[in-house]
């Protein structure tokens, strides 16, 4: 029997009654790699199958595998970043997340998914080891930079994985790949041991079938961890509570500045039913405004690379991954980043570099920050009066694979409705709200407070309980 | 603003990486367009504000000042592409 189409917490059921044993599971999901890897390529280093061992009395989670990106170090497995330059890395340690999962009872599975190099892309496309495909349909991009964790996970190779999302690398895949994710409000999980990429930005999160699979995830992977300076001493709530499918009197806010040009006209009207259904359930929408979201790409492009060119200082050939051969220091490090990073890298690098170098760091560097204080202003000013804002998760359904690769510009504008997420620290979901005509997945994004997943949870469900968007499945 | 070849060159000097004279041309054009783009911010008076180093109130994060175990060396040299004893080696820097 198959049961990889099932969620994570179907199958936690049907272990606790001995209805299914963990060894049938993970056959099953080798037995669905088998037949639809070699079209989707989810995930890399395919060879190294590994050892996989299993142990159902584990804990909480039974031994269930969760699949990892390749940005999040698991001890003795390799983890690479998707780039030449960590080639060959086995990292000393389990970063926190990795910890907690272990702890109850989850087994990580031996493969990692794919990704943009180093997160850097929204497409999957920047990846050292190749292209993921859209499994929805396999010319698309699954979206990027967690593109291998969305696709494995809606093509049923993987019951439920970690992203990572700096400026919407878990939602906007989640959205091209109909799946459900979140990223969690800055703070919430620790980034220990995961490979920096805007330290300010970052956060780990969870891409799952259903919301309730992404209430559990986020359960595990939430919490205080003293080797995260910025991870918050908070308790952490339990999310499956909010489950409760009752959203009556709940206040939308719809934000009309990402309503205008540019936005596909199917996207648009599948999230204006999606906002209707929500107001049949009994939320009531209402227009708002956050005026500066025109300006959060050009912030992010700026603190982004900036803290980027500063964190992927480290990949100089001394500690670990690709070295160049040469005899002069100097060029040791310039050979090795010249060789061993791709182009989307050093455009970054390059970029931050100068935007924070002498002369320009005034104009660039500071300026963005000011106006990133704007941009969390925009929303402190809307939550006042909101419980949370809906909105697309991006503004077209996945693209073709190389359309817009050769554009870096137009690329960095497939981030325009996830990004100021992450600038103002708060949390987003990305759930499943409808297809275009054309069969591609839609996302709907909620947005709450800082440290309210539990909203986002709370009206993700009961939207999708009403609907049934994420119990389709892509023919593959 | 604009940035001309010299600078892209040198700012990738600074970012120790060595950029070939076509991947130079093409940065150029590709950043000139990206910088374009960022110049939109300076519409914004942003005079009286505060920038935004960390967005959530967060400050003066220590720890107890306890011994504790760390990455042992052996394990921290694990990846080294060139190592010795205790130690990374590189190319010899002083002449």
């Amino acid at each position: 029997m198959d049961f990889t189409q099932l969620t994570a917490h179907e199958l936690l059921e049907k272990l606790k009654s001995q209805q299914v044993t963990l060894k049938a599971i993970v056959d099953s999901l080798y037995a669905r790699m088998q037949k639809v890897e070699p079209k989707v390529k989810a995930y890399v280093r395919g060879k190294e199958t590994g050892d996989f061992s299993f142990d159902s009395n584990a804990g909480f989670l039974k031994g269930l595998p969760v699949t990892v990106k390749d940005n999040i170090c698991t001890e003795g497995m390799l983890t690479e970043c998707c780039s030449k330059i960590l080639r060959g890395f086995h990292p000393p340690y389990d970063a926190t997340v990795i910890k907690k999962l272990k702890e109850n009872g989850a087994a990580i599975f031996p493969l990692k998914a794919n990704m943009d190099e180093f997160a850097f892309g929204s497409s999957t496309e920047n990846s050292y080891f190749g292209v993921t495909h859209n499994p929805w349909n396999l010319d698309c991009v699954p979206g990027g930079s967690s593109g291998g964790s969305a696709a494995a996970v809606a093509s049923d190779e993987a019951i439920w994985a970690l992203g990572s999302d700096t400026g919407g690398s878990i939602r906007q895949p989640a959205s091209f790949c109909g799946v459900v994710g979140l990223k969690p409000t800055y703070g919430r999980v620790s980034r220990f041991g995961l490979i920096a990429f805007a330290s300010s930005l970052d956060q780990i999160g969870p891409i799952t079938k259903d919301v309730r699979d992404a209430a559990i995830l986020t359960g595990i992977i939430c919490g205080y961890d003293p080797q995260d300076s910025t991870s918050v001493n908070q308790s952490v709530p339990d999310y499956t509570k909010s489950l409760t499918g009752d959203i009556k009197g709940l206040k939308i806010g719809i934000p009309k500045e990402y309503f205008v040009d540019g936005m596909d006209l199917e996207v648009k009207a599948v999230i204006e039913e999606a906002v209707n259904k929500l107001k049949t359930l009994g939320a009531t929408a209402q227009q708002v405004s956050l005026p500066h979201t025109e300006y959060a790409v050009p912030v992010y492009y700026i603190i982004a690379t900036a803290e980027a060119s500063s964190n992927l200082a480290r990949f100089d050939g001394v500690q670990y991954g690709y070295r160049a051969q040469t005899d002069n220091l100097i060029q040791m490090y310039k050979l090795t980043r010249a060789e061993g990073f791709g182009q989307e890298a050093k455009r970054r690098i390059v970029l931050g570099t100068f935007a924070l170098s002498h002369g320009y760091y005034d104009a660039y560097y500071l300026r963005a920050l000011k106006v990133r204080t704007l941009i969390k202003q925009d929303f402190d000013k809307v939550f006042q009066d909101f419980d949370c804002i809906v909105t697309p998760t991006s503004p077209t359904s996945a693209f073709k694979i190389g359309e817009r690769v050769q554009d870096p510009l137009k690329m960095y504008l497939s981030d325009i409705y996830t990004i100021s997420v992450n600038l103002a620290g708060i949390p987003a979901i990305s759930i499943p709200c409808g297809f275009t005509k054309n069969g591609l997945p839609v996302g709907l994004q909620i947005m709450a407070k800082p440290y309210n997943e539990e909203m986002l949870f709370r009206v993700a469900h009961t939207f999708e309980q009403n609907t049934d968007w994420h119990k389709l499945k892509p023919k593959l | 603003m604009s940035i001309d070849k010299e600078t892209i060159g040198h700012v990738a000097h600074l970012a120790r990486i060595e950029l070939q004279p076509n991947e130079l041309d093409k940065l150029s054009g590709e950043l000139h367009a990206i910088l374009g783009f960022i110049d939109k911010l300076s519409n914004l008076n942003v005079e009286q504000v505060k920038p935004a180093s960390h967005i959530l109130p967060i400050s003066n994060v220590l720890r107890e000042d306890v011994p504790h175990v760390s990455l042992l060396p052996e394990k921290a040299l694990e990846n080294a592409p060139g190592k010795k004893g205790n130690f990374f080696t590189v190319p010899k820097i002083i002449e």
